[in-house]
């Protein structure tokens, strides 16, 4: 199979898309282009991304108003037929109003906007998004938000574990998974989900922030060379 | 034309660090009786329908499609004619 294509969907007040379309096309070399809200092809992709950023300047709640956008109904259909969906943190928000993905996102815990590296324990080694990475206690990749906070009802957590659907937790750099190691107040840790088919994940973390050796921490790229790997294979 | 107001409130049993963070206020102002601080949404707009049925089914579907998060908000409303 040729290379996948990258799409990455740019609504009023994204702001991690261009970074994104520089790790995938500058340092992996991959195929990608933009997709603006507003249009409804999706040229050719195999891989949706929705970048970072403040959709429609989070108003109302995180994604609720994006959730709207023309693009969103190709990208449902999109989903709801296998196609690769990646949310990133306002991504996932979208991800979550959209009902692509189980849950909700709330203020964090501590009210503050939180930027900074974090650790996370990849819990489901078998994704599509994670198969591959090997040799790895934990990956460093930077977080930065005010509603990170994910919850969801009981019912939905035991589902969410029943079906292995979390993907990332908050951990310390040594792995171990304490509530010192979690930035924002999110129920059981959890950083990434992934929904039962396997094919739409949402993380808050930023993966495209941490791709460039540049930058002195490349552990997200392991996340796209793993996508890109398992597609091929 | 009517007036709708609604009214979108937080799940009692989900976290509002919003309102937790203001009640550390009141404590701070020395009011030692302001328990269970919540903050929640108030939105008002118009409905140009001359049925009131017609005006409460499109509120409706406004607050349970967008305004409010059904996993985490329920939601009341009033509509008042405008003459």
């Amino acid at each position: 199979m040729k290379q996948p294509k990258f799409g990455i969907v740019v609504f009023p007040g994204s702001n991690c898309d261009h970074d994104t379309y520089y790790v995938l096309r500058k340092i992996l070399d991959l195929d990608v282009i933009f997709l603006w809200h507003k249009q409804s092809a999706l040229e050719n992709c195999d891989v949706i991304i929705l970048p970072g950023g403040f959709s429609y300047g989070d108003y109302l709640r995180t994604g609720a108003i994006a959730r709207f956008s023309p693009i969103m109904n190709e990208v449902i259909k999109f989903a709801n037929k296998g196609g690769y969906i990646f949310g990133i943190c306002n991504g996932f928000q979208i991800l979550l109003e959209a009902g692509l993905l189980p849950g909700v996102m709330i203020r964090n815990e501590s009210l503050n906007f939180v930027c900074k590296d974090v650790y996370l324990k990849i819990e489901n080694k078998k994704t599509a998004f994670t198969k591959g990475i090997e040799g790895k206690n934990s990956l460093k990749i930077p977080i930065a938000h005010g509603e990170g906070n994910y919850f969801a009802d009981e019912r939905t957590l035991i589902e969410l574990e029943d079906n292995n659907q979390i993907v990332f937790k908050y951990c310390s750099n040594n792995g171990s998974i304490n509530s010192e190691a979690n930035p924002n107040g999110s129920i059981m840790n959890i950083a990434g989900i992934i929904n039962k088919q396997g094919n739409v994940m949402g993380m808050m973390p930023h993966p495209e922030r941490s791709s460039d050796s540049v930058l002195g921490k490349t552990d997200g790229s392991l996340i796209f060379k793993a996508l890109v790997n398992n597609i091929l294979n | 034309m009517f007036k709708a107001k609604v009214l979108i409130k937080r799940r009692k049993t989900i976290l509002d660090p919003q309102g937790k963070a203001v009640e550390i206020g009141a404590k701070h102002l020395g009011l030692g009786n302001i328990k269970n601080t919540r903050i929640d949404k108030y939105i008002e707009f118009n409905v140009d329908t001359k049925n009131k049925k017609a005006a409460e089914d499109e509120v409706n579907d406004y607050c349970k499609k967008l305004l409010a998060n059904p996993i985490m908000e329920d939601f009341e409303f009033t509509l008042e004619e405008i003459k």
